[in-house]
């Protein structure tokens, strides 16, 4: 079902943040297709409108959504209580791929928000280690506050996980500076890796850069990028980044693809 | 597609329709239910509208065309057909510029209903698409029914329709179909082509059918086997017509050419020009980017979701919460150009240009993509002129 939205139920909504709330989603009739991490749906409010969210979690026919509330939808979305139905479209786009993986070094690496559509990444790799190398798991955020998933990062067990904060709040004592700065703590063998990057755009080119400079390939470098959608079926045309469709040739890209798109300015 | 029925054997001489013929050909469309859209002066303009005779078609009319500019003409003679792009397209009957998607209403428990729009049972019957708009439609349908998510109600109204194609014996000051080979003569995909022919011998249309149901309807009318004076002097008028091409684009890969040239200085010139009013994407018969609106009724219990069309020169258009990505003109218009020109054949393996004009036609301060594309042109060769010359 990729036109008209289905019904879907809140079964569950719990802060995640000041302005960040994660969503369960269970369908009232039929569920759509199974979604791949990486991959995202249409979610629409009841007469506000509908925006692509990532899939931040799959439980059966259950989607979770992590959301953060800038605008009148995702305000909405994160404001909808268990019971309220909402509209989903969906699965779209490429997901992270950790198929491709097998056998090799896993870094995820997460800005903010960015963190959502790599959770059930880290979990599946986590739940399979026999699968690949090593999972690191870097995550940065603005402020302590900010951090997603807290109680959670036990529960992922064997991955290696690092925090750090731009902005320290008082009590807090892991490290502060950028995501980047954790690269030279994890451990991973660069030509035998791939990473998996979400965060603002910024950040991802920041971190794709200091992959590369530490020799893991471009095309194992796995980014998920954010443009404007509308339709998500590779109709309305807002997605484009240079010759890519978004919602139809990402949201997930190789870094050999992006870097020269992300490299001109206002394409 | 549509009309892919394997052509049947009419034979490629086909038959000749005169003035009463074409009467007959909208009269027997009209009779099978379809609703015959094709030129008609209106409003000082050739415009595409229902047809209720093919009295209505522009005879005796044609247009002078130049960028930003569009008259009407009286002609020496009584051609309906000698007359090129007006201000709409097919897309205008084929991709709306408005429809509605679903509707979606809330009960009082809350829940959630949502019906998909019923497909209109649209069967349209296109009289006078040039062959530069036959490939725009097709182009559109790659876009639409082409790729892994199908538009189920733009499939309906495509495969619905029934396509009269004339071949291009006018030109207009603006087209180049040549340079994007569209035209001027007719390629597959139609159920009829004609070709008009005004001479001592009289005012007729050479016809061929294209499919089944092309040869169908023409077997129902009154008309004549084709005589080799006939097909001569349409063939001629064809050729000729392709050496009389108002412009003309750069003789080289155009994709490689914008590919290449992201950060000319060109763009700068151009963006100090362009208003950004986006008349160029709402004239293009092959431009189909959308917006979507979601609205509700007072109630506030019965939600529907529009679709209407959006061009990419609105600021909103890459709408971020962070900031629009393409704020200056430049950018704007150097993604419109890149994607017609280029990056459509990275997304739906065809270019997004026929070679039709409109765009120079419609915009109201004559941007010319011919004339950027040749000042791209320009710059990249003189750019490797100047590489070269400083090389040790
Ligand atoms: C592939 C993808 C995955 C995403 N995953 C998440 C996620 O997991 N969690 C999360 O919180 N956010 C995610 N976003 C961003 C989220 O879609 C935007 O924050 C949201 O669309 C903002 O809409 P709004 O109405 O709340 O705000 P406004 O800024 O007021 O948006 C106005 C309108 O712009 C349109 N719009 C379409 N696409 C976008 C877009 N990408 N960004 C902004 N506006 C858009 C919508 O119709 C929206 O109603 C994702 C975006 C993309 C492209
Ligand atoms: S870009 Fe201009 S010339 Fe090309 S198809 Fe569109 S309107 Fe016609
Ligand atoms: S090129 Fe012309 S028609 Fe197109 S947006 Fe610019 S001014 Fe308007």
């Amino acid at each position: 079902m990729t036109a008209v939205p289905l019904p879907y139920r809140v079964l569950d909504n719990r802060p995640e943040t000041a302005d960040t709330h994660t969503i369960v989603l269970r369908p009232v009739g039929t569920a759509l297709p199974p979604f791949s991490p990486g991959q995202f749906a249409m979610v629409y409010a009841f007469g506000v409108g509908e925006i692509p969210v990532s899939v931040a979690g799959t439980h059966h026919g259950d989607l979770t959504h992590t959301i953060r509330g800038v605008g009148a939808v995702s305000r909405a979305l994160c404001a909808a209580r268990p019971g309220t139905r909402v509209g989903v479209r969906g699965p779209f786009g490429t997901g992270w791929d950790l198929e491709a993986a097998v056998g090799r070094d896993l870094l995820v690496v997460a800005g903010g928000l960015g963190l959502a559509p790599l959770r059930p990444l880290v979990r599946a790799a986590a739940s399979q280690p026999r699968d690949h190398g090593r999972l690191n798991v870097l995550i940065g955020a603005r402020t302590p506050g900010d951090l997603l998933y807290r109680e959670e990062w036990q529960d992922w067990g064997r991955p290696y996980c690092q925090v750090t904060v731009d902005q320290p709040a008082p009590g807090w004592r892991g490290r502060v500076g950028v995501v980047t700065a954790l690269l030279d703590q994890a451990a991973f063998a660069p030509h035998r890796t791939t990473a998996f990057v979400c965060g603002p755009e910024v950040m991802i080119r920041a971190t794709a850069r200091a992959l590369l400079h530490r020799g893991v390939p471009a095309r194992h470098i796995r980014v998920s990028l954010e443009r404007n959608m509308h339709c998500a079926t590779g109709h309305c045309g807002h997605c484009q980044l240079g010759p890519l469709l978004l919602c139809r040739d990402g949201p997930v890209v190789g870094y050999d693809r992006a870097e020269p798109l992300l490299a001109v300015r206002e394409l | 597609m549509p009309s892919a029925t394997a052509p049947p054997d009419t034979g490629s001489a086909g038959c000749v329709l005169d003035r009463d013929g074409m009467g007959a050909l909208v009269r027997e469309l009209r009779a099978r239910g379809r609703t015959v859209i094709g030129p008609t002066v209106r409003d000082g303009a050739i415009v595409l509208a229902e047809l209720e005779s093919a009295e209505e078609l522009p005879y005796g009319w044609g247009v002078e065309l130049e960028g930003g500019h569009y008259r009407l003409r009286r002609r020496a003679d009584a051609a309906a057909f000698a007359h090129s792009a007006g201000p709409q397209s097919w897309k205008n009957f084929l991709h709306p510029e408005r429809v509605r998607q679903w509707t979606a209403d809330r009960g009082p428990d809350g829940e959630l209903t949502v019906r998909a729009e019923p497909p209109a049972a649209a069967s349209f019957a296109f009289l006078g698409v040039r062959p530069c708009d036959l490939r725009a439609i097709q182009i559109q349908d790659r876009v639409m029914i082409g790729g892994p998510h199908r538009d189920d109600a733009y499939r309906e109204r495509r495969t619905g329709a029934f396509l009269v194609v004339v071949e291009c014996t006018e030109p207009g000051a603006t087209c180049f179909c040549v340079s994007m080979g569209t035209g001027p003569a007719a390629q597959p995909g139609y159920d009829l082509a004609l070709t008009e022919v005004l001479d001592e011998t009289g005012h007729r249309f050479w016809a061929r059918a294209g499919t089944a149901r092309g040869a169908e309807v023409l077997d129902s009318l009154p008309r004549r086997p084709a005589d080799e004076a006939t097909q001569d002097r349409a063939r001629r008028g064809v050729a000729e017509a392709a050496g009389r091409m108002g412009r003309t684009m750069p003789p080289v890969d155009l994709r490689d050419l914008l590919a290449d040239t992201l950060e000319a200085r060109r763009w700068d010139d151009v963006a100090a020009r362009c208003l950004t009013c986006g008349n160029c994407t709402m004239a293009c018969p092959t431009c189909f980017c959308t917006t979507s609106e979601d609205i509700t009724d007072l109630t506030g219990d019965h939600a529907e979701r529009w679709r209407r069309w959006e061009s990419c020169y609105d600021l909103d258009f890459t709408h971020l919460p962070g900031g629009s990505v393409r704020t200056s003109a430049r950018s704007r218009y150097r993604q419109w150009l890149t994607h017609k020109l280029g990056t459509w054949w990275d997304q739906f393996d065809s270019s997004g240009c026929v070679g039709c004009g409109r765009c120079i036609v419609w915009c109201p301060v004559a941007i010319d993509i011919t004339e950027e594309a040749h000042a791209l042109h320009q710059e990249s060769l003189a750019d490797r002129a100047g590489a070269a010359d400083g090389a040790p």
